[in-house]
């Protein structure tokens, strides 16, 4: 990482600090933010976060590695997630995930070369009604079948380029039947 | 779909705003925990612990600070009620909260939201706003002064043990998400060694409704053991999924029949750590005293292979499991491979019975929720469906 890189994340990661207080309770927010922006927690930000925390490095890579959404290296800018949970199995799930794959040239738990998709597995989205599920980012899309897979990429690949960034980065929200292959 | 109900308690047409926490209001923190008492709630998340004791017990603790968290971290697999609730009726939780802090003396409410519900934290936002600029949050609460309360949300990380009430708070606090030793209760030492309740999303709702209408209204649903209605998230091999309000105490053939799931072989109650009924007990009722649960009911038509369904849910515990303790970290990837073996027709007998010795080893010796009744599903289904689990033919 270029230095100046590195101090622009330092002080962003001093800004975070501030806003959700110098605490513990502050770590997984911390890590969370700094998560949706960068798809990465470099041993660089976990070093810092743990000095402005006043915790030892090795408890901030600790809770890094034990939560799913924070584990994985280096993550794509779209992290698609189907579920695979047993009511998403039932409704053919196997099907979405064989086109994900080939529509992506990805296998489960690769990220893409550009940096743009990773794919990964979900336990229950809790959109068992309204299965296949999956999430891009902090996305919800239900009812998806080979069709829509084709639709949902190229959403990520259009303007925007990316869904959810960060936390409750759509504003609207309907639950349920309206929402079927869009975003809710 | 989320309407489809009868005897509607949350799901009703006619909830007046803010009634309960006006009634809340006018009584002391003791008659409303006496007022959750009379009506016999209990906890909604699937374990049933009584709402009241819970709340006098965080009440009557000595603490400098108190602390309502609402458990949002709705991860069992099938459970998809307090999406909901947290969509459709978050006015209603929030309600609940601030009335559980009212009864206990609670400054603070945190809602843990799973992190597959990220897409709701906006639309959360927009609403505890709104209740702060409508006085039903912050340091006036109604206007009457000394009662401070405000409701924070904290995300989580896409970890199904946290919804063990104390790897919550492990997780709250910036830790990994282990459960810790129960005793002492977070009732006593909770959230920063603070009095902390725990609440699953429904349980507060319903305390809005109880305040509201009464406890001899909530009591005349359900059973005597179980009153009140029950949220039911319906999935699988039925015409009609969705969410469902029923009275306590429905049996799982009059639910099927509401939901379309005629011809069930077999309905999963209480998602992965629950229980597999066969269709011989589709008389049994959906209630604390027969089959306890938190509202997940996975149908399962004739052509299901239930040995797939096992391993589906044991691949679930191996990766959720969070590795603290033996019985659950090793026994999870142990009934998996059994589970293989089985396929395969590999499986002696003899080693089908040390399985289950496993599985009773992990109920009894895992140190939280998750490992004690993950064997659950795997044992319900090696008894009810022998048919299909023995005499396989031996794969090359």
């Amino acid at each position: 990482m270029l230095e100046q890189e590195q101090e622009r994340l330092g002080e962003e990661i001093v800004a975070l600090a501030d806003r959700h207080g110098r605490r513990r309770s502050a770590l997984l927010p911390i890590l969370q933010a700094i998560h949706a922006k960068y798809h990465h927690i470099s041993d660089f930000a976990m070093q810092e976060v743990s000095s402005l925390l006043a915790i030892h490095p090795v408890e901030v890579y600790s809770v890094c590695t034990f939560y799913a959404f924070l584990r994985k290296g280096r993550e794509g800018k779209n992290v698609i997630r189907l579920c695979r949970t047993i009511s998403c199995d039932m409704l053919d799930k196997d099907k979405v995930a064989r086109q994900l794959e080939n529509d992506l040239g990805l296998r489960f738990g690769e990220t893409s070369k550009d940096g743009r998709f990773t794919l990964e597995w979900a336990n229950c989205l809790g959109q068992c009604d309204l299965g296949p599920a999956l999430l891009v980012n902090d996305q919800v899309f239900t009812r998806v079948d080979c069709g829509k897979v084709h639709e949902i990429l190229e959403g990520c690949r259009g303007a925007f380029g990316v869904y959810g960034a960060g936390h409750g980065g759509h504003g609207t929200h309907k639950d349920a039947h309206a929402t079927e292959g869009t975003p809710c | 779909m989320l309407t489809r109900t009868r005897n509607p308690i949350l799901f009703a047409a006619d909830i007046t705003p803010e009634a309960g926490l006006d009634k809340a209001m006018r009584l002391s923190p003791a008659e409303i925990v006496s007022e959750i008492e009379r009506a016999r709630l209990r906890g909604r998340g699937g374990a049933g612990f009584p709402t009241a004791l819970k709340w006098h017990l965080a009440r009557v603790a000595s603490g400098d600070r108190k602390f309502v968290v609402c458990n949002a971290d709705e991860g069992e697999p099938g459970t998809f009620k307090d999406r909901v609730l947290l969509s459709a009726y978050a006015d209603l939780v929030f309600e609940g909260m601030t009335i559980a802090a009212r009864a206990i003396g609670a400054t603070l409410g945190i809602v843990y939201l799973r992190g597959e519900y990220a897409y709701l934290l906006g639309h959360l936002d927009a609403i505890l706003a709104k209740r702060r600029a409508a006085n039903l949050l912050g340091p006036h609460i109604r206007g009457v002064g000394g009662f401070e309360f405000d409701v924070e949300i904290h995300m989580g990380a896409g970890a199904y043990v946290c919804g063990e009430e104390t790897a919550l708070i492990e997780s709250l606090e910036g830790h990994r998400g282990e459960p810790r030793n129960r005793p002492p209760f977070p009732v006593n030492t909770g959230f920063f060694d603070q009095p902390t309740i725990v609440n699953n999303v429904e349980t507060l709702a319903l305390a809005v409704r109880i305040l509201d209408r009464g406890a001899e209204w909530f009591t005349q649903y359900g059973t005597s053991a179980s009153t009140g209605s029950k949220l039911f998230s319906v999935s699988g091999d039925c015409a009609r999924p969705g969410v469902y309000e029923f009275p306590m105490g429905i049996t799982i053939a009059e639910l099927l029949d509401e939901v379309g799931g005629a011809g069930a072989k077999a309905v999963q109650v209480g998602g992965a750590s629950g229980h597999c009924v066969p269709a011989r007990q589709f008389e049994r009722a959906l209630a604390f005293e027969d089959i306890a649960t938190g509202g997940s009911v996975i149908v399962f038509g004739s052509h299901r292979n239930m040995l797939a369904v096992a391993h589906n849910f044991m691949t679930f515990f191996v990766e959720e499991s969070c590795g603290q303790c033996t019985p659950c970290r090793y026994g999870n990837v142990a009934l998996r491979e059994g589970i293989e073996m089985l396929q395969r027709g590999t499986c002696s007998m003899r080693h089908l019975a040390d399985l289950r010795g496993l599985g009773e080893t992990m109920r009894l010796a895992s140190k939280c929720g998750l490992g004690q009744s993950s064997p659950n599903a795997f044992l319900s289904i090696i008894e009810h469906f022998q048919d299909e689990v023995l005499g396989r033919a031996r794969q090359a």
